[in-house]
């Protein structure tokens, strides 16, 4: 082989290698996980997507926690029984808890007793990955707020940062807590924090998150904000919606019915 | 230059024998909140800081106090303070390293402490603060042991130490304005959302700081028969107390617009240091204690007649350090995390191994500031 062939060969070949790689950077479409949008709606544009959530709580049933256990066996998510230590991704508070600055004088006993779904907002201007040294935790373009476990320092930054208490720090090794594995998610080691990814890994494959498709009540629903003909925006306006403490400029892409 | 450290008496000995003890005793603690996590601890969901960052917090005060003898001495020709400008710089150095090491044990994750300079986040308060406090701890150590030298050799300081000084008196209101940032940007966490943290921060390292210094002064003249100076222990004590005052100025506008406003969220946090909520009053003894003795030792401070007296000044600055480690050792940091987000009032108490780490890091801070403070006695006196 002469030089010139060798030297083309091998140029080729880096620059195929670089195209690979840049394309699945640059170009969404391209990247080894990426999120089928086939199964929703409308196909968003790339970048501009932003998943929401809007929890009905009306229908939200008494008692149930359909949505609680699925969510926390597909994520390994594990339970130690005691609150100090407790790691959580999705659970329920009472309404009171849930938006402290609603009005709180004269409620309906259903409004006092109510109890709400609470999870990560994932904000639009999310306070925790403002607060996050290493960008471990960050907003991805479809405005996801994520987590990467294996840069995660510790430091609990982000768990001060968020005003929804929606993060959880692992204070001891999560996998003798789990009771069941699932394959579907990977565990975490003690020592980084950790909570709710809109079911990131489920999106890739095209399916609604875990505890949209477990509730019996179909309580929640699951769309793309940024998209004004989707079925979540056209509930927006349609009905009186809450988000959780609005005044911090947060704003939350997890929307309530009361 | 370091080999002064080694040639001591048997008292000095011993103290460095029984600091070594503690160490040990840390690092056995540390192994464990290694091996098990950090669920060893009082910490937990609610409150997910504790001991560790309150120590940090309140030692970074104590390093930036160095500024209250390097700027009057460097800057303002101030003759008093030749003598203890070292110690200044010295505890500055052993204070900031303290910190460092109060922010590794609080990690989950300390093996992955370079990933901050890896992957530098400059919306990150954390990264300015690893920045500057590392910065500052050089700064001192280089500039201080420099002008020990020089003195050593009877020579005039190396002209480069000059600017390197000058820079260390921004950088001392920058490590504790930084360490600031790191709670007053927090939305929902009413008792750091406020604009006179900073400021307050700033009073309150300059009181007990300087006060901690004065009280080093003491302890050296004992056992180690150097004496700062009378003058500059009574200046010290003078800048102390208008820092102290500046502090509870800044505590009272705190209350005022607390419950002047009357705004639950900014009350609550305050209501459980100093009064307790729904039943909850773990620091109400605590908080009363730290207003009443850092009051009282201001006033002590103030009074001529008493600060020139030498028992008077110890008990002054004991009660002035003690004060403000509770407010920004203990309350501070603990009564930011409650209520928490979801309105729970959660109580944290510090486990043995927790408070054997605390202890293993000061005992640790305490031998470098013992072999730094060695070396320069050495050299000053000659030896």
């Amino acid at each position: 082989m002469n030089q010139d062939r060798r030297d083309f060969i091998r140029k080729a070949g880096i620059g195929a290698l670089a195209g690979i790689g840049a394309a699945a950077g640059l170009i969404p479409l391209f990247a080894l996980e990426k999120t089928d949008l086939s199964v929703f709606s409308d196909k968003p544009v790339p970048g501009k997507t932003r998943w929401g959530m809007l929890v009905d709580t009306r229908k939200c049933g008494e008692g149930c926690t359909e949505c609680i256990v699925r969510c926390h066996h597909d994520h390994n998510v594990p339970d130690f029984g005691k609150s100090k230590s407790e790691v959580k991704w999705i659970w329920k508070s009472g309404y009171e808890q849930a938006f402290p600055t609603a009005s709180k004088q004269f409620q309906s006993s259903d409004l006092a007793h109510r109890k709400v779904l609470t999870l990560c907002n994932h904000c639009a201007e999310p306070p925790c990955t403002r607060a996050c040294p290493t960008e471990a935790t960050f907003r991805r373009w479809d405005g996801i707020v994520s987590m990467d476990y294996h840069r995660c320092i510790g430091c609990r930054f982000c768990m001060a940062a968020c005003p929804y208490g929606s993060r959880s720090f692992n204070w001891q090794d999560p996998r003798p807590a789990l009771k069941t594995l699932s394959p579907a998610y990977p565990t975490r080691e003690r020592g980084v924090v950790e909570k709710c990814n809109f079911c990131s890994e489920r999106l890739a494959k095209g399916q609604l998150p875990a505890c949209v498709e477990s509730c019996p009540e179909k309580a929640l629903s699951f769309g793309d904000l940024n998209d004004p003909k989707s079925e979540i925006r056209m509930m927006l306006a349609s009905n009186e919606t809450m988000q959780r403490k609005p005044e911090l400029g947060t704003l939350p892409s997890v929307f309530y019915i009361i | 230059m370091i080999e002064k450290a080694l040639k001591g008496s048997r008292g000095y000995w011993a103290w460095v024998a029984l600091l070594l003890v503690l160490i040990g005793l840390g690092i056995s603690a540390y192994a464990r909140q290694m091996s098990l996590g950090l669920g060893v601890t009082g910490m937990g969901r609610d409150i997910s800081w504790g001991v560790y960052i309150a120590q940090f917090t309140f030692l970074v005060g104590v390093a930036a106090s160095a500024v209250m003898v390097v700027l009057p001495y460097y800057l303002h020709n101030q003759k008093a303070f030749s003598k203890i400008v070292i110690v200044g710089e010295f505890l500055a150095v052993s204070a900031a390293l303290m910190c460092m090491l109060f922010i590794l044990a609080d990690m989950g994750k300390p093996q992955r402490v370079l990933n901050v300079l890896l992957y530098p986040s400059p919306h990150s308060m954390v990264f300015w603060d690893v920045m500057v406090l590392n910065g500052y701890l050089f700064i001192n150590l280089i500039s201080g042991w420099a002008v020990l030298g020089a003195e050593r050799k009877g020579v005039p300081p190396a002209p480069w130490t000059r600017p390197l000084i000058y820079l260390s008196i921004p950088w001392a209101f920058s490590i504790h304005t930084v360490t600031a940032f790191l709670f007053a940007g927090l939305p929902s966490r009413h008792l750091w959302l406020t604009a006179v943290l900073a400021p307050r921060f700033l009073a309150s390292a300059f009181a007990a700081g300087t006060a901690l210094l004065i009280l080093i002064t003491f302890i050296l003249k004992r056992v180690a028969a150097f004496d700062a100076g009378q003058e500059a222990r009574s200046k010290l004590a003078v800048l102390s107390a208008y820092a102290g005052t500046a502090n509870f100025f800044f505590l009272g506008t705190e209350f005022f617009t607390a419950f002047y406003s009357n705004v639950p969220a900014h009350k609550q946090s305050l209501q459980y240091l100093f009064f307790g909520l729904e039943g909850h009053a773990p620091f109400v003894p605590w908080m009363w204690l730290s207003v009443i003795t850092g009051l009282v030792s201001v006033g002590v401070l103030m009074a001529p007649s008493l600060r020139r007296q030498s028992n008077w000044l110890i008990a002054a600055c004991t009660g002035l350090v003690l004060s403000i480690w509770i407010d920004k050792g203990v309350g501070l940091v603990i009564g930011g995390f409650v209520p928490s987000p979801l309105e729970e009032i959660v109580d944290y108490m510090p486990t043995a191994t927790e408070l054997s780490v605390t202890l293993g890091i000061w005992a640790i801070g305490l031998l470098v500031l013992t072999v730094l403070l060695k070396t320069a006695i050495a050299v000053k006196t000659q030896e």
